[in-house]
Parts: structure tokens; C-alpha cells; sequence
């Protein structure tokens, strides 16, 4: 199994076309839609973690950039420091996903990584500087 | 069965005493009952890890070769201004100041990546920091310009010195307007989408002491991993406003005004802070320990979240226009659970004190008294109190007229 992260770009034309439909279906890949801007007659931009054997992986992203979607890795990623990270909380009702997540019993704060969909909302919020975006 | 200050001193010298945290008490009280534990229990510590903008330290830096008068003049570290309006090399520094070049608000929200509160953390972390000094020279200190490395084994004093710390409650924090707002509460989402609120709660010092029968001038406590001291009351000690049936005050009340020598402290507990669109702060970390003197001490310990309340305010209007109308009576259990519910909405909640230090703190301050290296102290005067007729005064402003140079009475 593979797993990628991927910024893909649709130019209008295609984007009321069932192109992820197709990666699900023909090429058995999971797709994990992350992030997505799309409007109307004009370029529609979606953040996936695609999954899928190594093999369909490659066949898929093939046939999605020869119809003109251009793909890029999610060169963007969040970072935690826990060290530097002092527990406030304040972060945790902001992620929309839980990736920042508070533990109440013990009122303790952790990071999974994995549910991150660099979406940047906890940057301003910690004072601490305890969370960056990295390029 | 009282006990005395003294008598409790004796024990933790011989290694005897019963300590526990404040949280741990809660547990006790409910299995043993306020008396058996009143009598088992010698002190119980508290703890609080929060942001706090009355913070700052002054430092003696030792004279230079030739000398300079850096008093009158200006002082920079790491190109955060310092208060120099004293004798030769002797300065402040406050917590939320930022360096002349830092663009503030006029790119809003401003970052405020570097200020007061981080120069303190990173001298307490050991670091080298540039001094730069600009003085008028005199005939007894020629020099006008120093420009050196230094840190904090280099100078003479550096004493961590807090106006105002502790607070013993706090408002929670909303916004009722259609836009984002960055407050020292942090930033609030437009509607009411999310509420900050900030204290301990039932491991805060002042909250287990409520009307400060034992925490006054001269107590010793735990300062910024270091041992510090009481100084008096903090500013805007406010001990006369409304308290709960068990004593404790339902919005801000009592403050602590706190000393220690940064030489003794550590960066885990002085954290610089950078509140986007407000500016710079300090997060200081203080723990308190409470004699437990006779039962009612006990019970003032045993205060838990559900007991403590604090009031909604809204950041966008009320707080800045200084208007009254608090929109709700929230406990610290509810805010704790993640969500509290205001004019019939549930607001997602969460805090900017950090419980799992607090209660850190009080663990270590538990383990200080348990190894006999930290007695307590007998306060040389108590702090005024919810008796007191104490009142929280708001600028009366008087215009200045044109020319005039005596105030009209
Ligand atoms: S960028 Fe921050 S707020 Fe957004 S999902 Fe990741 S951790 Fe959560
Ligand atoms: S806001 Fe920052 S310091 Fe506070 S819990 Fe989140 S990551 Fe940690």
C-alpha cells in the first residue's frame, strides 16, 4: 500500500467532471479529500491523501494529469512542538479535525499528525509558537 | 484540633508533614471528611501556569570601564527597550515590551514574534543577549555609547519582579460581533463561536485561600521554578466583589504582587508569549503552599471545579467600552468539559492556563516541602480582604483645557 499527499489542480474544464469518482472506482484508490476550493468556470483546487496499491497509485495520478489535472505533493506540513508546547488548550476548539486534541481527564494536549489537514487555523492561536507550517 | 505555622514547620523539617496538591485534597476530604482530614493533612499545594502582562525584572549590570549613566538614557536588550529612569546601570524591563522596529498593529494582526517576555526567557535559558546603551555623558560617567554581550551570570542582580500576578478568577472571553477579534483572551471567533477563559481553577493558590487568611506579605512560594516571595496585594487587588456561598469570588478578585531572583529560575516556567494582534506577554508559573490550620482551611482547599464560577464577557463591546452586563454564569467544570452555553448557544471552550503545569507545579512544590528543603512562612501582614470596602476605581478623566497648567477643582 501506498499513501500520498497531494494538491490537485483542475482547470475548469474539468471540474464538473467525476474525476476522483474515477480514481475511487477504476483504480481502487481511497481518496481522502482534506481540503477543497472549487468554483464555478474556474480552477478548482482539492488537498487528498490518496491510498491504494503502489501500482494503481501510479495509473490513476497518470490518467488524472493526462486529463489535465496538474498534480503536485502537499509540499506543506504542519509541525508540533511538543517541547515547546505548554498544554493551554487554547488551539484544541479551534482544529476543525482533532488533529490538536485534548485528553480531559487529564486536560493533556497531543498532536496526531495523520488527521492534520494544514489548514493553518492554530497558527495565530498558539502563543507559543508551539505549531508551525513548514514549506 | 488547630495547628500552628511553627508546629507545621517542625514537621516538614523532620520530614513528617502530610502534604498533597490541591487537587489530591478534593479526594481526601470526600473519603475522610473535613475533620479527619483536617487533622491528617499539613499543607496543601496549588499551582497556576498562565499568562500574566504585569510581569518584569530589573537587573544591575555592573559598571563599565570607563563608566556610563544608563539612567536618562536608552537601553536596548535584544532591541527590547528597557526603563532606565534610575541610578547608572541599574534598568526594567517590562513583559509586553517589543522593539522599537516591530510593526505592532499597523499590519494587522501584528505577530508580535519577540517582546519583554521572551528576552526573559531567554536570559533565564542562559542565552547571550546584545546590551546597547546610548547615554548623555557626565563628568563622573563619560562614557555615551556601550554596545556588549551579556547574560544573566554576568550581572550583578536580575530579580523577576511581578506588579500583578495570580489572579484569583477571571472573566471567560467571547465575542458577540460579525468579525474576528485578537484579544489578550486570544483570538475570538466572530458569534460567539468559541470561549477562552483562563485559570486553574481548583488547583489556582488564591482560589484555596479565598479570603487570604494564610497567603500575605512575605510568603514564600514557588516562582518561575525558582523560590520567590509575597510582596503585598498585586494592582487591582479586588477582594470586595460578589463571592459564592463558600466564599469564593465569582469574577476577578484578590492579585499577588511577587519577587524572586531570575538567577534561580528556568525557562520551563518563564515562557515569553506572542498574542497575535494583542502583543507580547509572560506565562509565569507559581505555586502556592497552604497550611492547613484548622478545618475551615481544609475546606477552602477542597474547593473543586464545579464550585468555582466565572463570568461570560463579551470582547468585542462590553470589555473594550468598559460597559457592564455579563451575558452568563459558567463553572470551571463546564468549561473544562469542552463546551459551556451561553444565551441558550453552546460555545466550544478552552482555557490559556495550562492545568497540566499547574498541577506539575504543585507536585513539585509538594515534593520541596516533603523533602524538608522549603518551610513555610507566617505572612508579616495579611492582604486586605472582602471586608475591606477595598473599591475598583475607573479613570475619572478630567479634561486638560487649553493652557491651563492647574487642574480645575
Ligand atoms: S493546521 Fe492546525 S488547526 Fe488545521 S488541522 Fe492542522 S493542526 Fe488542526
Ligand atoms: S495553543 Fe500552543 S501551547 Fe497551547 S495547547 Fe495548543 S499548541 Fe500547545
Amino acid at each position: 500500500m501506498a499513501k500520498k499527499r497531494l494538491v490537485l489542480n483542475f482547470p475548469p474544464q474539468l471540474i464538473d467532471q467525476p474525476v476522483t469518482y474515477r480514481l475511487i472506482t477504476q483504480y481502487q484508490l481511497e481518496v481522502n479529500i482534506l481540503r477543497a476550493s472549487i468554483t464555478p468556470r474556474e480552477w478548482g483546487r482539492l488537498v487528498v491523501e490518496v491510498t491504494g496499491s503502489k501500482e494503481n497509485l501510479d495509473s490513476g495520478l497518470k490518467f488524472a494529469s493526462n486529463l489535465g489535472v496538474e498534480i503536485k505533493p502537499l509540499a506543506q506540513d504542519v509541525q508540533w512542538y511538543q517541547e515547546r508546547c505548554i498544554e493551554c488548550t487554547a488551539c484544541t476548539a479551534i482544529c476543525p479535525t482533532g488533529a490538536l486534541q485534548l485528553s480531559r481527564e487529564e486536560m493533556r494536549v497531543s498532536f496526531d499528525h495523520d488527521k492534520c489537514i494544514v489548514c493553518g487555523l492554530c497558527l495565530p492561536i498558539c502563543p507559543y509558537g508551539a505549531v508551525e507550517i513548514m514549506f | 484540633m488547630a495547628k500552628t505555622i511553627q508546629e507545621i514547620n517542625e514537621k516538614i523539617r523532620r520530614g513528617r508533614a502530610v502534604v498533597c496538591t490541591a487537587e489530591e485534597v478534593i479526594q481526601i476530604a470526600k473519603s475522610k471528611g473535613a475533620k479527619q482530614a483536617a487533622a491528617e493533612v499539613d499543607v496543601v499545594t496549588t499551582g497556576t501556569f498562565a499568562p500574566m502582562c504585569s510581569s518584569g525584572a530589573y537587573f544591575n549590570v555592573g559598571h563599565s570601564k570607563p563608566r556610563i549613566k544608563l539612567g536618562g538614557g536608552t537601553v536596548t536588550l535584544n532591541d527590547v527597550p528597557v526603563y532606565t529612569g534610575f541610578a547608572a546601570v541599574d534598568f526594567f524591563l517590562g513583559a509586553t515590551a517589543v522593539p522599537d522596529t516591530d510593526p505592532r498593529n499597523t499590519i494587522y494582526p501584528g505577530k508580535f514574534s519577540y517582546g519583554g517576555g521572551h528576552l526573559i526567557e531567554d536570559l533565564v535559558a542562559g542565552k547571550d543577549v546584545q546590551l546597547i546603551a546610548r547615554a548623555y555623558g557626565t563628568d563622573c560617567y563619560p562614557r555615551r555609547k556601550l554596545e556588549t554581550w551579556i547574560r544573566l551570570e554576568d550581572m550583578n542582580e536580575a530579580v523577576l519582579f511581578n506588579m500583578r500576578n495570580c489572579y484569583q478568577n477571571y472573566n471567560v472571553a467571547v465575542n458577540l460581533s460579525d468579525r474576528l477579534i485578537y484579544t489578550y483572551m486570544g483570538v475570538l471567533q466572530p458569534n460567539m463561536r468559541n470561549a477562552t477563559y483562563c485559570s486553574a481553577g481548583q488547583l489556582s493558590p488564591l482560589l484555596n485561600d479565598p479570603f487570604y487568611r494564610t497567603i500575605g506579605i512575605g510568603t514564600r512560594i514557588f516562582l518561575g521554578g525558582g523560590i520567590g516571595y509575597v510582596v503585598g496585594n498585586g494592582t487591582q487587588h479586588n477582594p470586595s466583589v460578589p463571592r459564592t456561598a463558600k466564599g469564593i469570588p465569582r469574577m476577578g478578585a484578590g492579585t499577588l504582587a511577587v519577587t524572586g531572583s531570575l538567577k534561580q529560575m528556568s525557562a520551563r516556567w518563564l515562557r515569553g508569549a506572542s498574542f497575535t494582534g494583542y502583543g507580547v506577554t509572560l506565562a509565569v508559573g507559581i505555586g502556592i503552599p497552604i497550611p492547613i490550620l484548622d478545618e475551615d482551611m481544609l475546606l477552602y482547599t477542597a474547593v473543586t471545579d464545579a464550585d468555582i464560577v466565572a463570568q461570560v464577557v463579551d470582547y468585542s463591546e462590553a470589555y473594550p467600552h468598559y460597559t457592564s452586563g455579563n451575558l452568563a454564569e459558567v463553572s470551571y467544570a463546564e468549561l473544562k468539559s469542552g463546551s459551556i452555553t451561553v444565551n441558550g448557544k453552546k460555545v466550544p471552550s478552552a482555557g490559556l492556563s495550562s492545568y497540566v503545569r499547574a498541577r506539575e507545579i504543585a507536585e513539585i512544590l509538594k515534593s520541596w516541602l516533603e523533602k524538608g528543603s522549603f518551610l513555610l512562612t507566617e505572612p508579616a501582614e495579611t492582604l486586605v480582604s472582602a471586608d475591606s470596602e477595598v473599591e475598583f476605581k475607573p479613570l475619572q478623566e478630567r479634561p486638560i483645557l487649553n493652557n491651563n497648567r492647574v487642574a480645575a477643582s
